[in-house]
């Protein structure tokens, strides 16, 4: 079997959306979804550069609505934050988008109100260059990946904050380690000294969700066709709540040529992670008359979804076994470049994390204030590191020594045989824009305690702070965004995009979305041309519904009070 | 306040009144008056900012990549009290809208029943039951917590009933201090207690409680608990739990003595069918010491104990 249909699409100056509830059906189960005409995902939507659109969005659930156009540039009051950039769309309610379309590339759109997103609620959109495209292709799929369960998203929720590790399936046990699987005695007591656990890669797993590609699970097989021989670009969206997955197509090459929508050198790789609200396009150069598998697996190894590329319907490539499951490691911790020269965490003994052995520790480029190396232990709640984050009962830990992981390969791809894409490997096609040096700095902290379930950007959720982070108009500023806790968070911030500091000056990406590495820190120089409010968040859905939230505003420096 | 208004929506050059939400009504005047192109070009940075890559680098501010040495030093501006869609859709609309989002965004309020003990006891002699639950209700921080515990032999009156009702505030953490009331409504006389306590996850995540009470008598006792998940396998989980009761003076009322008064030590075994749904096997030695063990013989009973006990572990 396999499923051709491609999903609607619309275009135009003039498009209605209609938001509902719909069923859907997963692994052969009905479910409540939230739809846009009457589909999930939505229709993709088709636009062109230079073209002004209108959307007519009507909202037929019996609560309150609103979609946010993921990526796009536009006025702050057309960028569907309810309470932020517009009141909202109530029940019964329309509203009417209105913007010029700016920009070209794959981007996405998804309710910014309550759980709606994690039931459904979001689609493709795709734009096409005024001019000619740089990226040559002779077909194009969009894929959508994304997390369902049948488990109301509020009840998701519910039970992390009664049991931070509910879902998690794959903890250390005893019996793995008679198997002599996973960390050894001496690192699991050290891990449990620190009430920490290296398994806790993801907060939502496969336990409860279903892995989708473009609305359907793997059994349904969906399918995009070619002709061998030809360039086929693969439009990649995550869609999803609460899941980063890893994307690969066992025996195709892919070439990455855009991320979050703006072209980026074209580059070879196997494999690639896709955090939460990313795109990707990849073109794929598929030469014989087979099927090849598009592989989403969830990067806690909990499960996967798989999509088949094929000359016709009805074929289906082998679907490799799921991966073991990654553990987390010091890094990831945030105590920095740890890795010895011999090779690996395996060997070390943590536990003596003292004296002799911090003198094979890589120091080049990372700010360490707060190591107490002579002391002979890292702190992991030391305020020194990070004065201005506000330490309650929300901030379990503090990275001692964040470094920059932009140019590492993301977690639980450290060690495959073949290539993965970093932070680094992405290279605008056109120079930067803006060359100017940031006129001043800001430290962000992501920070969180997983047992409460808190999340928060320096120690406050939003709804103890709900004072906006303010820029001037036009105003560079570098944004350092540092983890503190370990798991990797995509950090969005609307109406921009801004370029991600890699190793590749004058060419750094331009993204919407970045993904901080546990542990790890990001740093993006934003030039803050959106008048206006804009929302900035994690795009884990229930981490921002915990708190990880602000509002950034933009204004002209002589309105400032 | 009513210049930054005036500013945005000239910006916009909308009409304020048209941007209200309705059925039918449509965005007029998009153009924002600037390029329809993503570079960043527009309105000259108000802050002079160095071009290019100079080695004026700021003391202390060396925090970026390589070469980026000059970012500077400018102070942030001020955060504006006022909202840039006021200007644009009606305040008191916008006004809710925010409330609602802070309400969204991290203000969880929620709540959690959980019997850790429900239990049968075989005993040598009498068997019995046992139960031992709380619930809580409130947020991340501040929370109303009702324990209760108590068991009782089958066909006798119950031996012991206690409840707790507690403030609970989270302070670090792992970490959370407890105030409150213990009423104990068996055995009799029934006691009322003020309650002091701590509670909370200490390393190796072994979950802790600590509690002193002080009786509406005068009578100053204590209570530690600790247990431990261990993890067998996925859904196998192996229990083992201590309690610990401490006395300051003899009660002979309830049959206490001064010093340690009574410990108890147990292993249950788990299978978590469900999270929330656990049925499981187990064993527990307790111990009266000392003067409570004193009164406990002049009672006819044995100050020591081996149960072995089966029940169900659950929470909603």
């Amino acid at each position: 079997m396999g499923l051709g249909a491609p999903m609607a699409t619309v275009s135009g100056e003039d498009i209605q959306l209609d938001i509902g509830h719909v069923m859907i059906s997963v692994g052969g189960r009905e479910g409540h979804a939230v739809g846009i005409n009457g589909t999930v995902p939505g229709p993709v939507i088709r636009l062109k550069e230079g073209q002004k659109v209108r959307l007519a969005v009507s909202n037929s659930l019996g609560e309150e609505s609103s979609i946010h156009w993921h990526g796009l540039l536009l006025p702050f009051q057309m960028d569907g934050v309810p309470g932020v950039s517009f009141p909202g769309i109530g029940a019964g309610k329309t509203f009417n988008y209105e913007f010029p379309v700016r920009q070209s590339g794959t981007y996405w759109y998804h309710s910014h109100s309550g759980m709606q997103e994690a039931m459904g609620m979001y689609g493709a959109i795709v734009i096409d260059p005024a001019g000619p495209d740089p990226v040559a292709y002779d077909r194009e799929h969009v894929i959508i990946l994304a997390d369902w369960s049948f488990l109301h998203p509020h009840m998701i929720l519910r039970k992390l904050k009664a049991q931070g590790g509910y879902f998690n399936m794959q903890r250390q046990t005893l019996s793995g380690l008679i198997a002599g699987k996973d960390q050894s005695a001496a690192d699991r007591r050290m891990w449990a000294k620190m009430r920490m656990d290296p398994t806790d890669i993801s907060d939502v797993t496969g336990s409860t969700y279903h892995y989708l590609v473009n609305g359907h699970d793997s059994t349904a097989n969906w399918t995009g066709l070619f002709a061998p021989g030809e360039r086929v670009r693969l439009r990649i969206i995550n869609a999803s709540a609460m899941t980063n997955f890893n994307v690969r197509i066992p025996g195709l090459p892919m070439t990455v040529v855009a991320a979050d929508g703006q072209n980026v050198q074209p580059v070879e790789i196997d494999e690639f992670q896709i955090a939460i609200a990313e795109t990707y396009d990849v073109i794929v150069e598929p030469k014989g008359d087979e099927a090849y598998g598009l592989i989403a697996e969830a990067i806690d190894r909990s499960g996967q979804v798989r999509a088949t590329l094929a000359p016709r319907l009805g074929m289906v490539a082998p679907i490799p076994p799921i991966r073991e499951r990654p553990l987390l490691t010091m890094k990831d911790m945030g105590m920095g470049d740890m890795d010895m020269s011999g090779g690996g965490m395996a060997g070390m003994d943590h536990s003596k994390m003292s004296g002799g052995d911090t003198a094979g520790m890589d120091m080049s480029g990372s700010a360490m204030p707060a190591m107490d190396m002579s002391g002979g232990s890292m702190k992991m709640r030391d305020p020194s590191v990070a004065p201005q984050v506000k330490l309650g009962p929300g901030v379990a830990t503090l990275s001692p020594m964040p470094i920059d992981r932009t140019g590492e390969r993301p977690t639980g791809l450290e060690k495959v045989d073949h290539r993965v894409l970093t932070y680094h490997d992405l290279k605008s096609l056109t120079p930067n824009s803006d060359a100017r040096v940031p006129s001043r700095e800001l430290d962000i902290h992501l920070t969180a305690n997983m047992e409460r379930y808190m999340w928060s950007f320096d120690g406050e959720k939003f709804s103890d702070n709900t004072t906006p982070i303010p820029f001037r108009l036009g105003e560079r500023v570098r944004v350092n965004l540092i983890n503190d806790t370990m798991m990797p968070h995509p950090i969005h911030l609307h109406g921009h995009f801004f370029e991600v500091v890699t190793g590749n000056p004058g060419h750094y990406p331009m993204k919407h979305t970045v993904n901080v590495l546990p542990g790890g820190k990001v740093s993006f120089d934003l030039t803050a041309d959106g008048l206006g409010d804009w929302a900035f968040h994690c795009h884990m859905l229930l981490h921002m519904m915990a708190g990880m939230f602000r509002v950034v505003t933009v204004r002209r420096e002589e309105d400032a009070a | 306040m009513k210049t930054i208004l005036l500013a945005a929506v000239t910006a916009f050059a909308l009409p304020v009144p048209a941007m209200a939400q309705s059925d039918t009504q449509s965005m007029p005047g998009m153009d924002m008056g600037q390029k329809p192109v993503p570079p960043k070009e527009q309105a000259a940075p108000p802050i002079p900012a160095p071009t290019g890559k100079t080695d004026d680098a700021m003391p202390g501010m060396d925090m970026g990549q390589p070469g980026d040495t000059s970012i500077g030093a400018a102070p942030a501006p001020a955060p504006p009290d006022d909202h840039a869609a006021d200007a644009l859709f009606d305040p008191a609309k916008m006004a809710r809208a925010r409330a609602a989002l802070r309400q969204e965004n991290g203000a969880f309020s929620g709540s959690m029943v959980r019997f850790d003990l429900a239990e049968l006891q075989v005993r040598n002699g009498s068997d019995g039951y046992r139960w031992e639950g709380e619930g809580w209700f409130g947020g991340d921080i501040d929370r109303l917590v009702i324990r209760s515990k108590g068991e009782g032999s089958f066909g006798q009156r119950i031996e012991k009933v206690e409840v707790q009702a507690l403030y609970s505030r989270a302070i670090s953490p792992f970490w959370n201090v407890q105030v409150g009331l213990r009423h104990d409504i068996v055995p009799n006389p029934s006691r009322t207690y003020a309650v002091v306590g701590i509670e909370g996850i200490a390393p190796y995540w072994l979950h802790s409680t600590g509690q002193v009470f002080l009786s509406n008598k005068g009578e100053l006792l204590a209570r530690i608990e600790g247990s431990y998940d261990e993890r067998i396998t996925q859904r196998l989980i192996l229990q083992p739990r201590a309690e610990l009761d401490l006395s300051a003076q003899d009660v002979p009322a309830s049959g206490i003595g001064s010093g340690l008064s009574s410990f108890e030590l147990g292993a249950r075994l788990r299978y978590e069918i469900r999270r929330e749904f656990a049925p499981y096997i187990g064993v527990e030695w307790s111990r009266k010491a000392s003067g409570t063990a004193r009164y406990s013989r002049l009672r006819g009973e044995d100050p020591s104990a081996v149960n072995f006990v089966g029940g169900v572990r659950f929470w909603f």
